[in-house]
């Protein structure tokens, strides 16, 4: 059995890596209340000799941060509606349906998945243009509508729900699309919030697509917005790091709140494989 | 007919169908027609979305690959295999492809087996894992966006931490980003961090998908700790192992986010990874006919690398 030493030891060398791991994120929010004599001194503080929260309205006057949320937010909380809709109806008809063809679509969704996003990359950006969607919305959102992973992890948890449900609801005069919209996804909500959690961060992080389809600050997202923030030579450190520190505190809140619907999607990715 | 009606045998539920056939296979044809149609629907966002943005921009690529366009992205001429020759020829080729294979050496085992041991040591029931799971998790919601601006900070060549910290313990100032043997070094250190989440997350749910059983009977055939991780874990953890390896040495291909924040692709092509320099003859130097040809190479090399590693690593993988 184990000695009480060896789970000291492993207590210590958890804690170690831990630190090392936490320290990035640490330092962005020490950075981010110092003020700007403390950020730029040398040698540099470890630890903030007091703090000033000031830098985080300050931040907000030399960039449009607040707009950069704004619009992270909405691509991203449009593309998880998006993809939820869209998925899972795809998924309830390869789950639930009888059609001609089932098989071959399938396989065409799973083709889908083996193409690198670059491929399409250099295509959808002249698509885009040619329609005018350059610094819009749409331009930000449509692409990334549909889901084949989102597709799939919907269409696992559907599989599993009991058949003898859908005969019962049959009896009743059920059809599909009540059976659909009134018993399936009421029962699907821990997988439909997985799928939610998944698509929203991976828009909220995204970072190549906007910086094409982006050239206006109004019309930034976030990502692309802290690393303009950071060409600036000018700007001072503790400016730059309050507006990291806004930035990435939405995610860490979603990591409180979703770390078991993440871990659960991500399991699901990986059963795929 | 229902399957529990089936199952069941009603004989009066059968009485009928036998009375009504005709009319049955009548009506069921109208209803499975009717239900074909409503599937169809139910699949038509999901169809037209990828029709539009990947099957045909997949075509799109092999056409603009072909020709040669003028930078506001219109087609000027057939040049038949002129963009693939141009792209090999090049010395950027062969130099990406070597960046690209080196950074997937820097990153891909040394991110795996931080992660394993990470997992590893936290596969237990002690008090206050859970703080320790969070903890290595948490680099999976940082995006490379504002993990890259925090690492520009901690990397700078004077006033960043890492120099200052190195310099405490008396070792001499290491030209992170600015040196051409450096760089890759630096950006791989930043990607490590930033992957570790998931490789942990995905790591230790495969531990916890082992059975304790099979852990319990090892104990009693008094296996200790690392002779049980050795003999039990890795072969039962090796699909886990397969897939982290799959998705990382594919994400190590796609990277880019860091690379553009961090060093642009230099100092002298050092970094200069295949998406970054895709990106580049695309979208910096308006060259859209061999930007998509290099986007094809890289689509056949991620193809021919999963292949592979099914053909040859599946084999060696064991599934419980």
């Amino acid at each position: 059995m184990r000695t009480p030493w060896t789970k000291t030891l492993l207590y210590v060398l958890l804690t170690i890596c831990a630190a090392l791991v936490l320290y990035p994120v640490l330092y962005t929010f020490f950075m981010a209340v110092m003020t700007p004599e403390d950020a730029s001194a040398y040698p540099p503080h470890i630890i903030p000799q007091s703090i000033d929260l000031s830098n985080f309205t300050e931040v907000f006057d030399i960039v449009p941060i607040g707009s950069f949320i704004g619009n992270t937010f909405l691509v991203a909380g449009l593309t998880m509606l998006g993809q939820l809709v869209t998925a899972s109806m795809a998924a309830y008809a390869f789950a639930k349906m009888e059609f001609k063809g089932k098989n071959v679509i399938f396989s065409m969704f799973v083709a889908t998945m083996m193409i690198p996003w670059e491929v399409t990359m250099i295509p959808n950006y002249l698509t885009v243009r040619s329609w005018g969607w350059l610094d819009t919305y749409q331009g930000l959102t449509v692409p990334f509508l549909a889901t084949a992973f989102g597709t799939f992890l919907l269409r696992q948890f559907f599989m599993q729900l009991p058949k003898e449900l859908f005969e019962a609801a049959k009896i009743d005069g059920c059809g599909h699309i009540r059976y659909f919209v009134s018993h399936v996804l009421p029962l699907s909500r821990p997988a439909l919030g997985t799928l939610a959690i998944y698509s929203f961060l991976s828009m909220y992080n995204s970072y190549l697509w906007p910086l094409l389809v982006t050239n206006t600050p109004e019309m930034r997202t976030v990502q692309i917005g802290i690393s303009m923030l950071e060409f600036q030579e000018s700007t001072a450190w503790n400016l730059v790091f309050a507006g990291t520190a806004l930035v990435i505190l939405p995610s860490l809140l979603l990591l409180v709140f979703g770390l078991k619907q993440l871990v659960r999607g991500m399991a699901a990715g990986a059963l795929k494989g | 007919m229902s399957e529990l009606d089936n199952r069941i045998g009603l004989p009066a539920a059968r009485r009928r169908v036998w009375g009504t056939s005709q009319r049955r296979t009548a009506s069921l044809r109208v209803q499975r027609m009717r239900e074909n149609m409503l599937a169809y629907g139910f699949l038509a966002p999901s169809l037209l979305l990828f029709a539009v943005f990947l099957f045909y921009p997949m075509f799109k690529s092999v056409y603009l690959s072909l020709h040669s366009t003028d930078p506001t992205g219109q087609i000027a001429a057939y040049v038949g295999l002129d963009n693939f020759k141009a792209v090999f020829q090049s010395g950027l080729f062969l130099q990406g492809m070597k960046v690209t294979l080196l950074f997937v050496l820097f990153t891909v085992p040394t991110g795996m087996l931080a992660a394993l041991i990470l997992a590893a040591l936290t596969h237990n029931r002690f008090k206050g894992m859970r703080i320790f799971q969070f903890v290595f998790s948490l680099p999976v919601v940082l995006s490379v966006g504002s993990s890259a601006v925090i690492w520009k900070f901690l990397f700078h060549p004077t006033l960043g931490m890492l120099n200052y910290l190195l310099g405490k313990v008396g070792i001499d100032p290491i030209p992170w980003l600015t040196s051409p043997d450096w760089a890759l070094i630096s950006i791989s250190i930043m990607t490590i961090w930033m992957n570790l989440g998931f490789n942990y997350i995905i790591l230790s749910s495969g531990l916890q998908g082992i059975p304790d059983e099979i852990y319990e009977s090892a104990k009693i055939d008094g296996a200790g700790p690392l002779l049980t991780f050795r003999k039990i874990s890795m072969p039962l953890l090796s699909p886990t192992l397969f897939f982290v390896t799959v998705v990382s040495i594919i994400g190590a291909f796609q990277s880019f986010g860091q690379i553009n924040i961090l060093t642009r692709g230099g100092p002298m092509d050092s970094t200069n990874v295949f998406v970054y320099s895709i990106y580049q003859e695309a979208f910096v130097n308006f060259r859209f006919g061999t930007g998509s040809a290099q986007a094809l190479i890289l689509f056949a090399v991620i193809m021919l690398l999963t292949l592979i590693q099914f053909k040859w690593v599946e084999r060696k993988v064991h599934y419980q």
